[in-house]
């Protein structure tokens, strides 16, 4: 794997700003700046930077509540995204999406969904538009562990396989969902459903690596683009924080030890030691980046308190192209 | 002019947006069937077989699995094809359900109108054949409750091929939903290209007394109803709105301002149907015009029976339409329409 020195340099970067980004995220909502919650990637920085980095900027990519890393691993400008957080005008979708329904068209970021396993479907018909236009674009789909016992997952598997879609299916399978342990409620292994579907499956088991992600999502990628059809991928991830922030549940789901074993496997540690042992980058240059990231969420966040309320009148603009109605 | 059946204006309209605009195709079951082949001849291409016009590129045989065909259609919708999906039966789309309400109808809202969603749904409500339960329904009221969906019901082959022509054309999710008991209907229809815009209803009958509006199959049935009325001396004004989601609320507040009567005839059952919003309101905005109460025919709120003599007493026909029109006019029978 030869992958370019301003690639590797992005990868950090990228994993940084989703780092910095949800660390905020996560204070704000405490404090009540964010309504409602915010799920965090924080810990799967890897699995998420991997993925979209590796996809080129005209794909698409579709995923889930878990939704900030997605848009931001895309490319997404964060004053946007956290203005949409704050429900401000300025948002990326005007302050009626929120954490949970991000979008960013201007990536190739066709939404997040609050409902799990929705967006596959999505992902599988902007891959049937590559298709049947021959353009040349590949579409991601990501999912949780939950998702993927879901059956809109088996159909769009099915469909992108008889049809030879270029989509990738990215289970992100931090194991849990929600609460319940994976192992609990999912028969077998994820990426060996593959097997049944004709396409190519296979597991990364150390998701925190973003190179090990990387490379698994790029040979599918190459594979999609090729016109060789879909493949899934599931990667082993863990996330640190809570399933949703300010979530207080009865029962500690997953012990200490558990999560003190994949706390020691952070993922922008990780390929920070890498970075440094194969001198891509020193370690000033990546604190510098570490600052200068921590510089841009700021500025996110003040772009956010700033910007204006949306109009009340925009709750009913944006519903149809050809209004009518309240929506007129 | 040609004679066209509803279903071959149905695939006329197709015809013409698939030949005007590469980026149309049709996703669904059995879609390489061709059940609209209209135009004779010998060979599939002369029958207007659309696998041989258009190619398997463009039409898309699914595997049976409602909710990626839908799902499918919708991001290939979002990133720049107009799909048309032949859904089949009406209630097959409950399969498709969290595709049809929490992404067609939401995404372009929720993303703050990044989106565009220029999607068709071709939807058969084959009821009053025998198909029983699973195959019978008339669902269009659920999805009149969904913000963010369009819904026609074209009641002729004239109004089929120019209401599909326009949901075709448009750039946000239309739903067809199409009485099956009229796929067999045939009229004059125009061989040239038409649109009929959405939401705008149609005056089948002039009339002063009394206003019935009827909607998709009942169309034929109220027809009648006003015909055997006019010979009696009564002047029923009989109104098909076409589309339902936009509703023309103008041409039935103007009808019942001039006739001061409403009987709504609705395939749909009883409670939260289509006639049940319409009554809503016309009494909200033209109560003052009423001079007596609005009637509803419709499907009393029982499933759809198999046998044909348990399924035929359900859904509204002539004779109730016209028991209902002589009831709004003090003419009896006194007996009420409550099912």
């Amino acid at each position: 794997m030869n992958i370019e020195r301003e690639t590797l340099l992005e990868m950090q970067r990228r994993m940084l700003r989703i780092r910095r980004f949800d660390e905020r995220c996560s204070k704000l909502v405490k404090f009540g700046h964010i309504p409602g919650t915010v799920h965090t990637s924080i810990g799967q920085e890897a699995q998420v930077v991997g993925a979209t980095v590796a996809l080129g900027p005209e794909d698409y990519m579709t995923g889930n509540h878990r939704s900030h890393g997605h848009p931001i691993g895309k490319g997404s400008n964060l004053g946007p995204l956290m203005a949409e957080l704050f429900g401000k005008a300025t948002g990326v979708c005007g302050g009626k999406g929120g954490s949970l329904h991000l979008a960013d068209f201007s990536v190739g970021s066709l939404g997040e969904s609050g409902i799990v396993g929705s967006s596959i479907p999505i992902a599988t018909g902007a891959a049937l538009t590559a298709k049947v236009k021959g353009t040349g674009r590949v579409s991601l789909a990501f999912f949780g562990d939950g998702a993927s016992n879901q059956g809109g997952l088996y159909e769009s598997m099915n469909l992108a396989s008889v049809w030879g879609l270029p989509v990738v299916f990215l289970c992100e399978n931090n194991q849990y969902a929600l609460s319940t342990p994976a192992h609990t409620v999912t028969a077998g292994v994820v990426a060996e459903r593959a097997a049944g579907f004709d396409l190519p499956g296979v597991r990364v088991d150390d998701g925190q690596d973003v190179l090990k992600v990387y490379e698994a999502v790029r040979i599918a990628i190459c594979r999609a683009r090729a016109g060789e059809g879909p493949s899934l991928i599931e990667v082993m991830t863990y996330r640190f924080n809570e399933h949703s922030e300010g979530l207080r549940l009865g029962v500690d789901y997953r012990n200490a030890d558990e999560r003190d074993l994949w706390r020691s496997r952070d993922p922008i540690e990780i390929f920070r030691a890498w970075l440094i042992g194969n001198g891509v980058a020193s370690a000033t240059a990546l604190d510098a980046m570490d600052e200068e990231v921590l510089a841009e969420v700021e500025a996110a966040v003040e772009f956010a308190e700033e910007s204006p309320d949306p109009d009340a009148a925009t709750a009913f603009r944006d519903l149809y192209t050809e209004p009518f109605g309240v929506t007129a | 002019m040609s004679i066209l059946s509803y279903l071959g204006a149905i695939g006329a309209a197709q015809r013409e947006a698939m030949q005007a605009d590469e980026d149309v195709i049709i996703i669904g079951e059995d879609v390489e069937a061709n059940v609209y082949g209209t135009t004779g001849g010998k060979s599939r291409a002369d029958k207007g077989d659309f696998l041989t016009l258009f190619g398997p590129n463009r039409i898309r045989n699914t595997p049976i699995s409602e909710e990626v065909i839908v799902g499918a259609a919708a991001g290939a919708a979002m990133t720049g094809l107009r799909p048309i999906v032949d859904l089949s039966y009406s209630s097959f789309m409950y399969l498709a359900f969290d595709q049809l309400v929490n992404q067609i109808a939401k995404n372009r809202y929720m993303f703050g109108g990044q989106a565009s969603i220029p999607l068709v749904i071709r939807s058969a409500m084959f009821y009053g054949l025998s198909t029983g339960a699973h195959h019978s329904d008339r669902p269009y009221p659920m999805l009149m409750n969904v913000p963010g969906l369009k819904i026609i019901t074209p009641a002729s082959p004239r109004d089929a091929k120019g209401l599909l022509r326009s949901a075709i054309d448009s750039n946000d999710p239309v739903i067809c939903f199409e009485a099956c008991p009229l796929w067999g209907m045939k009229e004059d229809v125009p061989d040239e290209e038409y649109r009929i815009p959405l939401g705008q209803a149609k005056t089948v009958f002039e009339g002063s007394d009394v206003t019935i509006v009827a909607i998709s199959g009942t169309v034929p049935e109220a027809w009648k109803a006003a015909t055997k009325l006019r010979k009696e001396g009564i002047s029923a004004e009989l109104i098909d709105p076409r589309t339902l989601v936009p509703l023309d609320h103008r041409a039935i507040m103007d009808s019942v301002a001039r006739t001061g009567r409403l009987v709504i005839a609705d395939p749909a059952h009883r409670t939260c149907g289509a006639a049940a919003e319409i009554s809503a309101i016309v009494a909200e905005e033209a109560f003052d015009s009423l001079k007596a109460p609005i009637v509803r025919v419709a499907t009393p709120d029982t499933q759809i029976p198999f046998a044909p003599v348990l399924e035929g007493q359900l859904y509204p026909n002539a004779k109730r339409i016209e028991d209902a029109a002589n009831r709004v006019l003090g003419l009896g029978p006194k007996e009420r329409e409550t099912q």
